[in-house]
């Protein structure tokens, strides 16, 4: 056995010094976790369409780079009229689809007509509702007029949801996406991998890889073989749980803690006695030991939050510090709500690592200040219906993964039911306010207000554990949005 | 043996009706919209009100379900809500990898099983039995995906012989294809066996006991001709009787398997399905099994007939 082994090992290096002696490799098998269920961003949710197709296939007028910046993507430029109301894009020349047909202002004009139609389907339909008019001025430039000025517009244009897709094709994107990014598809083998190649006439910069691989890795046990075999040479986010430390310590591989948008919070239901009292939620905010629940549900990688905002973003305030774990305190809470023998109360938990672990260290936490609560598993499919649609629970916990969120606590009819018309004021101004410094003190506010108002027990930002062979360079290390772009991805020596 | 035949159809059939009902309910019954699932938390009432018109989900229940029985009556299975292809596309990519999968791992396990079940048997009670039922009391008791990732660090990772996993499709080459399914196929034949061979040496065991091998051996032939010829051959009844429930469960039942090969396979599509609630794919795909099964055991019991010449005039 050890004689085959070696035998084996002779040839797989001199094979692999024969191929390095001409070239870097150019091609790359990535692991996903969730097979996207189509590959037309503006028509699902899922996370995975974007994680496959953004950036690398789709583009948008703008697009948002590795640190949650605005770039330019398809408009070169843009102008902005002084009542932040009108915004005119000047877009690149010489771009084409990948079906060869030309791409012109007429195509901006159908995707953001189409993203704000009444029978859209698009998942982010609300952003668009702001738009009132495109007009394509000639084929490069486009003017774009809001109903108020939007503070967020650039931002929400670089979006998944909001990429450009072609006039001609746009209907046929679900199976055979058409976009103008520098690869295009090549096959998918559904349920196994969706092959991306690199495309010959792109307008930029051209992709270092000739070939990228997305293949489905649904299994966390089988992730670790998978790339220690070599099959697969980049995790963008692995389901690594307690594997992490084999592969930390193989030098063969890079491991990269990145951020996330995924404030993973414990969710209240606002309006549901006993938990419309504030004393209640200051309670369970004063209760729960965030140390002890990232330890147990993200493996000590995630980063303790105090309010809903991702430390990685630009006007983070660290509020971690309003509620100290201190079970006298929550006790005296409990004792100011009329409740100081505690009470009974439920728990859902989404099938995901974080939940179902993190839930039971809250379980164990909030015993000690006398609150029961029972543990019931559901499904994602269930959680949508019963909590986050009819908003039948109490508790919960779930990560909310879109950028930039904070205001989903204004929102009418959200499942939170949190109605609070100071932050709700704070929202509306935010969203007209152009003036960066000045956005960035409103959201200073509102994460205040979060914070001490406890509409939720924001527990800790959901890690981005990247993982890949540590010749590869350019892979992303945050996620301020869930893409796997592989536009400056190579491979070293 | 017409009459047999047909009264056996009949009952085929109506299972099948009746499956198709319960099949429908209990679909019908699980919580969770497929809309909203779609579109995801931003998405605004009135969108998944327009998503559940299209995908025809506003419909009277028994309309809908007559709609989808009418459909399967004229082999039409409808379209996925995700994938928004028809059923029956998935399928077949599915059954090109599930289909064969299954059946090297029952080639495999029937290999393994005979040999080891006649061996045992003829040695019963000797070191050689208790050694090898042990293996088998092993095989039974070491749960699949255990064995499954200790194949994969063997052959894959130390030896580098196979992949790891993941499935390049049959236009890959077929040496490439197969090559994939080494692994996953040993993984599920090896438990397989040990019980087929537990039921095996059982079986023969019992027939070694009767009173005509006596008489054959008594007439001067050989054991092992007693052995393979007659002994074994009066055994085959039970030992088909599980390979049949075997293959029918090694068709979608080995989703545990395909996860850890990431292989994209019947049993991960019904999973996946059933999490996604794309009601249409797992219902279709529910019947086509059941279909199946009932096709299995009607063909066993054709080879009970084979097997055992006295069957074939009884009925």
């Amino acid at each position: 056995m050890k004689l085959w082994k070696t035998i084996l090992a002779a040839a797989a290096l001199s094979l692999a010094a024969a191929t390095s002696a001409f070239a870097a490799r150019t091609d790359l098998t990535l692991g996903i976790v969730l097979e996207p269920p189509h590959l037309d961003p503006t028509a699902g949710a899922a996370a995975a369409i974007g994680e496959v197709t953004y950036a690398n296939v789709f583009e948008g007028l703008t697009r948002i780079d590795d640190n949650g910046q605005v770039q330019a993507a398809l408009a070169e430029s843009w102008a902005v009229s002084d009542d932040g109301k009108i915004y005119t894009f000047k877009l690149h020349s010489g771009v084409k689809f990948h079906d060869g047909s030309a791409f012109s202002a007429d195509d901006v004009k159908f995707s953001l007509d189409r993203a704000r139609a009444k029978d859209s389907l698009n998942p982010q339909k609300p952003l668009f509702a702001h738009i009132t008019d495109v007009t394509a001025v000639d084929p490069a430039t486009v003017k774009v007029t809001l109903d108020g000025p939007q503070g967020n517009f650039l931002y929400d244009m670089g979006l998944v949801a909001a990429v450009i897709v072609g006039k001609g094709s746009a209907d046929g994107n679900k199976d055979k996406p058409i976009g103008t990014g520098p690869f295009k598809l090549d096959h998918w083998a559904k349920g196994s991998e969706i092959t991306l190649v690199k495309n010959p006439d792109y307008w930029g910069t051209p992709a270092a890889l000739d070939k990228a691989t997305f293949r489905i890795v649904p299994d966390a046990a089988a992730a670790v073989p998978a790339l220690l075999s070599g099959d697969i040479q980049a995790f963008a986010n692995m389901p690594a749980q307690d594997a992490l430390a084999q592969v930390q310590s193989d030098p063969r591989f890079s491991v990269v803690i990145g951020a996330t948008e995924g404030e993973t919070i414990l969710s209240i239901n606002n309006k549901k006695p006993p938990f419309d009292k504030l004393a209640v939620r200051q309670a369970l905010a004063s209760a729960i030991d965030r140390g002890a629940i990232i330890a147990a549900a993200s493996n000590g990688l995630g980063k303790p939050i105090g309010s809903h905002f991702s430390p990685g973003d630009a006007g983070y305030v660290d509020l971690t510090g309003v509620y100290p774990h201190d079970i006298v305190k929550a006790k005296e809470y409990l004792k100011e709500a009329g409740l100081e023998n505690g009470f009974s109360a439920t728990i859902k938990l989404p099938p995901v690592p974080y939940a179902r672990d993190g839930g039971q260290v809250i379980q164990s936490q909030l015993k000690d200040i006398g609150v029961n609560l029972q543990i019931i598993p559901v499904e994602w499919a269930e959680w949508l219906s019963q909590v986050f649609t009819n908003k039948d629970y109490d508790l919960t916990i779930v990560s909310h993964v879109e950028p930039n969120d904070i205001d989903i606590y204004s929102r009418p009819g959200y499942y939170f039911q949190y109605d609070n018309p100071k932050f709700n004021d704070l929202i509306k101004e935010l969203d007209t306010t152009v003036d960066n410094d000045k956005r960035l003190e409103l959201l200073g506010e509102a994460q205040k207000i979060l914070a001490h108002d406890v509409p939720a027990v924001y527990l800790f930002e959901l890690p981005k554990i990247g993982v890949w062979d540590a010749k590869l360079q350019g892979m992303w290390t945050n996620w301020p949005i869930e893409a796997d772009d592989l536009t400056k991805v190579k491979w070293t020596d | 043996m017409t009459a047999y035949l047909l009264k056996r159809l009949i009952i085929a059939a109506l299972t099948l009706v009746l499956a198709s009902m319960v099949v429908f309910a209990v679909m019908e019954i699980l919580p969770g919209d497929p809309a909203r699932l779609m579109l995801g938390l931003n998405a605004s009432a009135d969108q998944i009100e327009v998503l559940r018109n299209q995908m025809g989900l506003n419909a009277p229940l028994i309309l809908r379900y007559l709609h989808w029985a009418g459909g399967l009556l004229s082999l039409d299975f409808g379209r996925s809500y995700t994938y928004s292809v028809p059923v029956i596309d998935l399928v077949r990519e599915r059954v090109a990898v599930s289909l064969p999968l299954a059946l090297i791992a029952l080639a495999l396990s029937t290999l393994i099983a005979i040999p080891v079940g006649v061996f045992s048997a003829s040695r019963q009670g000797r070191a050689g039995d208790t050694l090898a039922m042990g293996a088998a009391q092993l095989g039974v008791a070491v749960p699949n995906f255990w064995f499954a990732l200790m194949l994969i660090y063997l052959f894959a990772v130390w030896l580098r012989l196979v992949p790891a996993g993941g499935f390049p499709g049959w236009n890959a080459g077929i040496w490439v294809a197969l090559k994939s399914l080494i692994l996953p196929a040993v993984a599920l034949a090896l438990p397989q066996a040990a019980i087929l061979g537990r039921v095996a040496r059982s079986a023969l065991i019992e027939v070694l006991n009767e009173d005509y091998i006596r008489t054959a051996r008594a007439k001067g032939l050989p054991y092992h001709a007693v052995l393979w010829r007659h002994a074994l051959r009066n055994a085959m009844i039970p030992v088909l009787t599980i390979l049949g429930l075997q293959f029918a469960f090694l068709l979608a039942g080995t989703i545990i398997i395909e996860n850890v090969f990431y292989l994209p396979g019947l049993g991960r599509l019904i999973f996946q399905a059933i999490t996604q609630r794309d009601l249409i794919v797992v219902e279709s795909i529910v019947m086509l099994l059941v279909a199946a099964v009932i096709v299995i055991n009607l063909l066993v019991d054709f080879s009970y007939a084979i097997v055992d010449p006295r069957l074939r005039g009884r009925q």
